[in-house]
């Protein structure tokens, strides 16, 4: 009984849908034209995200520990004598060594760790490359390089040269691709790198690396531990930095804090070390969605008022149907399946319409320049955005739909009859 | 005679713009098979008495009964189901469903009621539509039909679900001296042939008084049965 009225309602909103094509088209084009727009930005939106966020990973241990420089320090007049009335005019920082004592042993201890994949103990150092007349401001990074390649993958980051030359070579180095080109230098050429204490050495380029950002590339060279100590005149002993790499990366600042009670040193996960990255992500993803809201409530509102005006223009045959019989909610019903339908075919062509957008911006070329390696836009596929974005537009409609059908089936048959 | 619907008592008030009483103890039997015209001067509550009659307007005093069942106090939904299933209505404006073919606009009145299938319904409304003489126009879209066919559709629809009663607010008012002569005559053979009953609300002096029963109003009373 109640499935054949559901029937008949189905028909006869089917009806009124095709016996005004132009009227229920421009009604689906606001739905689509909205979950379009959604997938087109979401999937834009995420890919840029995703591909900057590995990039950002790439670049960024897990967790990273280091010596903290501390910048304000009691003079010895205050610790000798707390409560007197002390003054220290232009007292200098200590010179305080970055050393992690006990490096190697702490790389050990954390690599016990079940949630730990591996560690790299390193030395780091602000240098000078010099090539011909070219001076460039850098660093040096003094790693054992297989213990980096686990952690950053740097083996398929290589444009030339191999990993394992470094391993040979004392006075080789592995320099960052946008290093090499501005000192104008190619894999076999030799550079001089001056230490802040002006030390110089001289290495030679046995590998160029790119891993996409300009931060690293830009700057960044990779040394044998044992080459950096040397020309920094330290020891075997002398460790800067610890980068840790765990299974999950989700653990970080957990593990991080763990770390940092147990061993002293500051241990920063990548969520800290890279927060206005993070931040700049949360509001693209806010952007897209208010975007894409704002879109579908204007449909919304299309939907609203082409249902109240076919409403309006129906309040005869609506009062008719109800002489004959119909129920409130029959009548609500023929309403609401037209809503559900132009929701629902308008939702569908806007994904058919958002892949096809998406489709064209992942092929549409894009430069990067120094800043990022890239040569196009990244776009993400995500089959979860295509259904968030049919369930979003089909009950965005089912509201807009809701008032107006509820309106017809309040519609009092007699006011209309008497009228006429 | 057996009387197919009563009424007792029944009294209306608006109260918009101020109290007005405009159905004065209506006490009413049509019998089984009767063709009753309702006549009576403009403003006298003629089409008030109808929805009332009709069960779509539930907002009096007194008692209705049709069929045998009481009405009264009955629920919005049942009463639509009730009027699904006993009551046919022919409007002074014929009131097809436009976008829907002849066929279709008689055929919902029985989907909706669904008691028999659908081939049934279609064979079922064809048949009407032959016995009043527009089966030829079964496929056109109902607005492409002249006023006099349109009203014979808006007949064979009331008739679609074999009702206890028909019931019309001027059905002929719109329409010229022929086809109100043809629905007269429809009227006439659905009463006398089927056994049709019909209450007719009607201006048409001549048509009142071909019918079976007239019944005359004045200001809210009925002054003549
Ligand atoms: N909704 C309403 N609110 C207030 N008064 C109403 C309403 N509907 C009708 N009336 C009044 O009730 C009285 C009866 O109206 P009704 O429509 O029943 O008359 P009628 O006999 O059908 O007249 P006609 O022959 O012109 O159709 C009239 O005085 C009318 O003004
Ligand atoms: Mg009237």
């Amino acid at each position: 009984m109640n499935r054949q009225s559901l029937k008949l309602s189905m028909e006869i909103a089917r009806v009124h849908l095709v016996s005004k094509p132009k009227q229920t088209i421009v009604a689906m084009l606001g739905v689509t034209f909205g979950i379009g727009m959604f997938i087109a930005l979401v999937s834009l939106m995420t890919g840029l995200n995703n591909f900057t966020e590995e990039l950002t990973m790439t670049a960024s241990p897990d967790i990273h520990i280091y010596q903290e420089e501390t910048s304000s320090r009691k003079s010895i007049l205050e610790e000798i004598n707390p409560d007197g009335l002390n003054l220290v005019y232009h007292q200098k920082p200590k010179n305080e060594t970055t050393k992690i004592r006990n490096a190697r042993e702490i790389a050990r201890l954390i690599n016990l760790d079940a949630r730990v994949l591996g560690t790299s103990p390193l030395v780091s150092s602000q240098v000078f490359y010099n090539y011909g007349p070219v001076q460039l401001n850098g660093t040096i990074l003094g790693v054992d390089i297989l213990d980096e390649d686990k952690l950053f993958d740097l083996r398929s980051k290589m444009k030339a040269g191999r990993l394992e030359d470094l391993l040979s070579n004392h006075n080789g180095l592995i320099m960052g691709k946008g290093l090499a080109k501005k000192l104008n230098v190619a894999l076999g050429d030799r550079v001089v790198v001056t230490t802040p204490l002006g030390t110089t050495i001289t290495l030679k380029i046995l590998g160029i690396f790119q891993i996409g950002i300009g931060v690293v590339d830009n700057v960044r060279s990779y040394a044998n531990i044992s080459t950096v100590q040397t020309i920094l005149q330290k020891d075997q002993s002398y460790i800067t930095d610890i980068n840790v790499k765990l299974k999950d990366r989700n653990l970080a600042p957990l593990v991080a804090s763990e770390l940092q009670s147990k061993f002293i040193y500051k241990s920063e996960d990548w969520q800290a070390a890279n927060a206005t990255y993070l931040t700049g992500s949360m509001i693209r993803n806010i952007i897209t969605y208010a975007v894409s809201f704002t879109l579908l409530i204007v449909a919304g509102f299309g939907i609203y008022n082409i249902l109240n005006m076919t409403i309006y223009n129906k309040m005869k045959d609506i009062a008719i149907l109800k002489a004959m019989g119909f129920a409130g909610v029959d009548v609500k019903n023929i309403f609401m399946i037209q809503s559900l339908v132009i929701g629902f075919l308008g939702g569908i062509a806007g994904l058919v319409i958002g892949y096809g957008l998406s489709f064209l911006i992942s092929k549409a070329p894009f430069n990067g320049g120094d800043i990022i390696s890239l040569d196009h836009f990244p776009v993400n596929f995500d089959p979860m955005y295509y259904v968030v974005g049919i369930v979003f537009g089909v009950s965005t409609t089912a509201v807009a739909g809701y008032m107006p059908s509820r309106k017809a089936s309040k519609v009092d048959p007699i006011e209309i009859l008497r009228g006429q | 005679m057996e009387p197919i619907l009563t009424t007792k008592g029944v009294n209306k008030f608006f109260y918009e713009p101020e109290k007005f009483q405009v159905l004065k103890s209506i006490d009413l039997t049509v019998n089984k098979g009767e063709f009753l015209s309702l006549v009576g001067k403009s403003g006298c509550g003629k089409s008030t008495l109808m929805y009332v009659l009709s069960t779509m307007d539930t907002d009096y005093e007194g008692e209705l009964q049709i069929a045998g069942q009481r009405l009264t106090g009955k629920s919005q939904n049942e009463l639509a189901a009730f009027r699904n299933a006993h009551i046919g209505f022919v409007f002074q404006f014929h009131y097809l469903l436009p976008e829907f073919s002849v066929l279709q606009n008689v055929m919902i009145p029985a989907l909706k009621l669904n008691r028999y299938s659908r081939k049934e319904i279609e064979e079922r409304a064809m048949t009407k539509l032959k016995m009043l003489g527009i089966d030829e126009h079964a496929r056109k879209a109902s607005s492409k039909l002249s006023g006099g066919q349109q009203q014979r559709v808006a007949i064979a629809r009331a008739l679609i679900n074999d009702p206890d009663i028909i019931m019309g607010d001027e059905p002929t008012g719109n329409l010229d001296s022929y086809n109100t002569q043809l629905v007269f005559d429809i009227f006439s053979e659905l009463t006398h042939t089927y056994k049709q009953t019909i209450i007719a609300v009607t201006h048409d002096d001549e048509f009142a008084n071909k019918s079976d029963h007239r019944v005359e109003m004045s200001d809210g009373r009925i002054v003549k049965s």
